[in-house]
């Protein structure tokens, strides 16, 4: 350690010490995912079917023409909201798994708030909405870690209880007494005037605002766990309560206040669904994508800027699994089968940091 | 070049002939048929196309369309009513050139279908179920079945079958489609015995094996003798039922595999022959219309084959009813007639034949069925 | 009309018993395969992917061979081979095993919807009922107590499992890697070993719930088969402290829990069915938030394990 400065000859090589963890964080998921690939490309090869023909679908599908773009990004805003739900969490040591939930109800009380809004300013009304879902995800999942903090009832079962709770009682409102009586087939609410649907944007493909404010979102979350007093005091407390206590950290408020971050994201979500997608409130806000989010959020190892690649790749795949049944014969659960390889030898490619001599800094002859 | 054009002029006579008789016959416009191409039709289903129910009904069709000449299908399975359909449509358009798509569930109609519709004027979308009305895109039609009038015959085996005057029927979502279906078994049942009551179990989800399972069983344990069910997949229902000695009506398509002992009649889509002819008509340059309706008449729906268990009695009385009902104007909800909570729905006199379009917004249950719409 | 016909509102405790027998079996092996894991000290979150694996393995294999049993032994060595990859790779620095376990998860699905769309339409051999209802000539008390063996199976396996854990050579050292790793080292235990072993047991168990769900009840393969059993019964462990006999009774109280909504209206309260549909995670959080101190760690959590540190 205090020989540092003398054991490197120039500033360069500092600096170049100093980017070869970046290095690896960036090459190793890369490699990682060839990896999974290639394994991928063998079942696929006992299976008789060309992986060439695959990936080339894959890309095809996903990200060769604007409408591919649109096909892939149109699906990211949901991830990325949802994965904030549980990497917010995840800083404070808590598996929160019922992201479902807070996106279900956050759908549910846009789209009410919205039939209440009719007539409002376009900008007003969807405030509003956002608001309240934001407001009724942040309660949702900020009671979790409420239960965790005063009772010491386990997160993640109690987030699960909760996110089965919230879709029976979105189920129950909708068919109940929120049902438009025009809804004939589909139990809907009202649908929401065109003033208060959120629009796409300008961008020459469809994909709407809820990307953007998405990305925007997992950018914040960054911030606030990297670059503030507040996000380091949630990572103490993550890594040991006994220690942030004695310390005189707050670690209730941190640790509601983290859940509720994560629950008003995910309500965000779902006031992107009803607002931009469904233009109202049913059972298709119930689409999986809180345990997506899960996924997409380990695989990015809780950091928020990881979340955004991450959410677009998994998206891209599941963009291409309609042309991948059309064209190869395949069952739309292959890309099921690949996603799972794939995502296991990432996670698996987690025990080789440190262990690869090119990313030592003494491979490049200097000291650690 | 060559090819095409004997194609065309093949399948014209073909339609000719076919579609003379059909319901669609109106809609067909042989002056364009010189314009048409080979079609590529796409087919959506919200999940397993072999799933013994809703899914593999439109399967089916989809599998008499892909048996025609100049016709590429393209399906895909298990897509949700999210973004992902709308995605699924247009990929359709635009990586396989479909010019004719048959998104088949509920939900895809509002908002995703008229959400892409407009932006592809030359594409055909056609729903089941949905209910087209003046000032929707004119590309979009909606087409379905009297199903009801299946399920009607159904019950009239029922009543016929069942020994405790309690038949049963689980129900996923209390939507009008569905409550039509129930209080037309049981009407069904009626036609037979008036003192038939039928008891009603909404699960609340299309697809929900374990809980489906338990109201089959809760069913049973009420007494219910004979039980059918509007469920995405029936083939739980069936084969739970029948182990606990019920009969067993099937839905969507043919259960009689499953119970084959137990199993009375069902009431089945006929999709084949209403796919083939709309794709016909999409060949021949035609159009089709915005809203297309049929019944037992019409081809869009056909009954099981009854049965070992059906009595002498009960098949007589089925194959009279199905006569009548193949005439045409045959009301299964005709006054007096009241709900189950005592409101009157159709006066002395006054009764709402298969095709009223009002019976597409039921929101009742009738006298005699056991369950409530909410 | 005939008596049994007339049994009206005891048909409610009746559906909650008969629900209770039919629907707690596979949360019952799920949860039973979780803890034996958990109290290695390590989780497998990917349970509900092993749980769907299995049921298509199992029907797949009666189908073929026409016996159902055989198809529940596939089932079970398909969970734990499952288990046994968890297992394997856990045992890497760095390698999260909650993680793993949700990518797993993903995986079992795939490759259970995967090679399973040719078993959607044949019909498999059931599994056989034990009739324990005799006594009675009410037929729905017969139906509610037509038991299936592997439930009988699993409430045997659960004595067994506390047995094990409390008395047994096998049990102690579980426990002791579950708690310590180093202590384990310490007295010469490799902890890998035995997480590698627990976690393809309890994979095994998930896979024999799996069996169960398509085998007997509601007893079809289809891809709809799991509405989340297994990852369900994975929390169920968390609430019923890593103790094998409340796990039995947290299985039986959440299968009852979920035939009150039906059963009621089968007897005419009808309305607002959703809200009785949640009845099961609604007793369930609010017997977690009574039972649950935020004073004392959780009784009988494992150490080492990642979930509740």
């Amino acid at each position: 350690m205090s020989d540092t400065t003398t054991a490197s000859p120039s500033g360069a090589s500092v600096a170049f010490a100093q980017w070869l963890p970046r290095i690896e964080a960036v090459v190793i998921p890369l490699a990682a995912l060839l990896g999974g690939l290639l394994v991928f490309s063998v079942f696929l090869l006992v299976l008789g079917k060309s992986p060439v023909d695959f990936y080339g679908l894959i890309y095809k599908a996903g990200f060769s023409t604007p409408f591919s773009w649109q096909n892939t990004l149109s699906r990211v805003s949901p991830l990325l909201f949802a994965a904030l739900c549980v990497a917010l969490p995840a800083r404070l040591g808590l598996v929160v798994i019922g992201g479902e939930g807070a996106i279900v109800l956050g759908g549910l009380a846009a789209a009410v708030l919205g039939t209440m809004l009719i007539g409002a300013p376009s900008t007003l009304g969807l405030l509003v909405m956002a608001i309240g879902a934001a407001g009724i995800g942040a309660l949702w999942i900020g009671a979790v870690g409420w239960m965790r903090f005063k009772r010491g009832v386990n997160e993640t079962i109690a987030s699960l209880l909760m996110a089965y709770i919230a879709i029976a009682l979105m189920n129950h409102f909708v068919e109940g007494p929120f049902r438009d009586p025009a809804s004939l087939n589909k139990p809907s609410t009202a649908p929401l005037p065109d003033s208060l649907r959120v629009g796409d944007m300008p961008i020459g493909i469809e994909v709407h605002w809820g990307f953007a404010v998405g990305v925007l979102a997992c950018v914040l979350a960054w911030v606030l766990i990297d670059r503030t007093t507040i996000g380091f005091a949630a990572r103490i407390a993550g890594d040991n309560v006994r220690a942030a206590q004695v310390q005189g950290l707050p670690v209730g408020k941190l640790i509601i206040g983290f859940t509720a971050l994560g629950g008003a994201f995910a309500g965000l979500a779902g006031f992107f669904e009803a607002s931009a997608i469904h233009g109202a409130a049913n059972g298709s806000l119930v689409a999986g994508y809180g345990y997506t989010g899960i996924l997409v959020a380990f695989l990015a190892r809780h950091n928020p800027l990881a979340i955004i690649p991450v959410a677009i790749l998994l998206a891209g795949f599941e963009a291409s699994s309609g042309l991948i049944q059309r064209r190869m014969d395949l069952p739309d659960a292959t890309i099921l089968v690949m996603e799972g390889i794939v995502f296991v030898v990432l996670l698996f490619s987690e025990t080789l940091y440190g262990k690869i001599a090119v990313f030592d800094p003494k491979f490049w002859g200097g000291r650690a | 070049m060559k090819r095409t054009s004997t194609l065309t002029r093949r399948h014209f006579l073909n339609s000719s002939v076919a579609l003379g008789g059909a319901a669609l016959a109106s809609s067909l416009n042989p002056g364009q048929a010189l314009a048409a191409a080979d079609l590529t039709v796409g087919f959506i289903y919200v999940g397993p196309k072999d799933d013994f129910g809703y899914n593999q009904a439109h399967a089916e069709g989809a599998a008499a369309v892909k048996a025609m000449a100049g016709v590429t299908v393209v399906e895909e399975e298990n897509v949700p009513e999210t973004v992902d359909v709308q995605n699924t449509m247009e990929s359709m358009i635009n990586f396989d050139g479909a010019g004719l798509l048959f998104p088949t569930s509920f939900g895809y109609f509002n908002p995703h279908i008229l959400e892409v519709a407009p932006k592809h004027p030359d594409v055909r979308f056609e729903h089941a179920g949905g209910l087209w009305t003046e000032g929707m895109p004119t590309n979009v039609g909606s087409y379905f079945g009297y199903i009801g009038m299946g399920q009607y015959l159904n019950g009239i085996t029922a009543g016929h079958a069942t020994k405790t005057k309690k038949i049963g029927f689980v129900a996923a979502k209390p939507i009008p489609q569905v409550l039509l279906n129930i209080n037309s078994f049981l009407l069904g049942a009626r036609q037979v015995d008036p003192e038939i009551t039928c008891q009603v179990i909404f699960t609340g989800e299309w697809s929900l094996a374990v809980k489906e399972a338990e109201a089959t069983n809760a069913l049973a344990d009420q007494g219910c003798d004979v039980i059918t069910c509007h469920v995405d997949g029936p083939k739980v229902v069936i084969e739970t039922a029948a182990a606990r000695g019920a009969y067993v009506c099937g839905y969507h398509a043919n259960q009689s595999p499953l119970a084959p002992e137990k199993y009375l009649t069902g009431a089945e889509w006929n999709w084949a022959g209403v796919y083939t002819d709309m794709v016909q008509t999409m060949l021949d340059g035609g159009t089709i219309d915005n809203f297309v309706r049929g019944g037992l008449a019409e081809g869009f729906i056909k009954m099981s084959p009854l049965g070992p268990a059906v009595s002498d009695a009960s098949r007589k009385q089925f194959e009279a009813t199905k006569a009548e009902i193949l005439k045409g104007g045959y009301a299964v909800i005709k006054g007096p007639m009241k709900d189950n909570k005592g409101n009157v729905i159709a006066k002395a006199g006054e009764s709402f034949v298969e095709t009223d379009v009002a019976l597409e917004s039921m929101d009742y249950l009738v006298e005699g069925v056991i369950g409530s719409t909410s | 009309m005939s008596t049994a016909a007339e049994i009206g509102v005891w048909g409610v405790p009746l559906a909650i018993l008969g629900g209770a027998i039919r629907v707690s079996t596979p949360f019952l092996f799920v949860s039973l395969g979780e803890t034996l894991t958990e109290r290695s000290g390590r989780i497998n979150l990917g349970l509900e992917g092993t749980l769907v694996f299995g049921a298509m393995t199992g029907y797949a294999i009666a189908y073929e061979t026409g016996s159902a049993w055989l198809g529940v032994l596939a089932a079970a060595l398909a969970g734990s081979v499952f288990g046994l990859f968890h297992g394997w790779i856990c045992r890497f620095k760095g390698v999260n095993d909650i993680a793993i376990g949700i990518a797993m998860m993903l995986l079992g699905m795939g490759l259970a919807f995967f090679f399973g769309k040719p078993y959607i339409q044949p019909v498999a051999p059931d599994l056989p009922a034990i009739s324990f209802g005799w006594w009675s000539d009410i037929p729905q008390v017969q139906a509610a107590l037509q038991v299936n063996a592997l439930f009988i199976l699993g409430a045997f396996l659960a004595v067994a499992m506390h047995w094990m854990f409390r008395s047994t050579r096998i049990g102690l050292t579980i426990r002791v890697v579950g708690d310590s790793t180093d202590a384990a080292r310490a007295i010469g235990l490799n902890p890998n070993t035995v997480r590698l072993l627990s976690t393809a047991a309890g994979g095994a168990l998930a896979g024999v719930g799996g069996a169960y769900l398509s085998l007997y009840y509601p007893g079809s393969w289809t891809e709809g088969i799991s509405s989340g059993q297994g990852l369900m019964a994975v929390a169920l462990v968390i609430f019923a402290r890593w103790n094998p006999i409340l796990s039995f009774w947290a299985a039986l109280l959440f299968g009852g829990a979920g035939a009150l909504g039906p059963a009621l209206q089968s007897v005419g309260v009808t309305s607002g069915y959703y809200l009785f549909f949640a009845a099961p995670y609604v007793l369930t959080l609010g017997l977690l938030i009574l039972t649950s101190s935020p004073d004392k760690a959780m009784d009988g959590a494992p150490g080492e394990l990642s979930i509740t540190k």
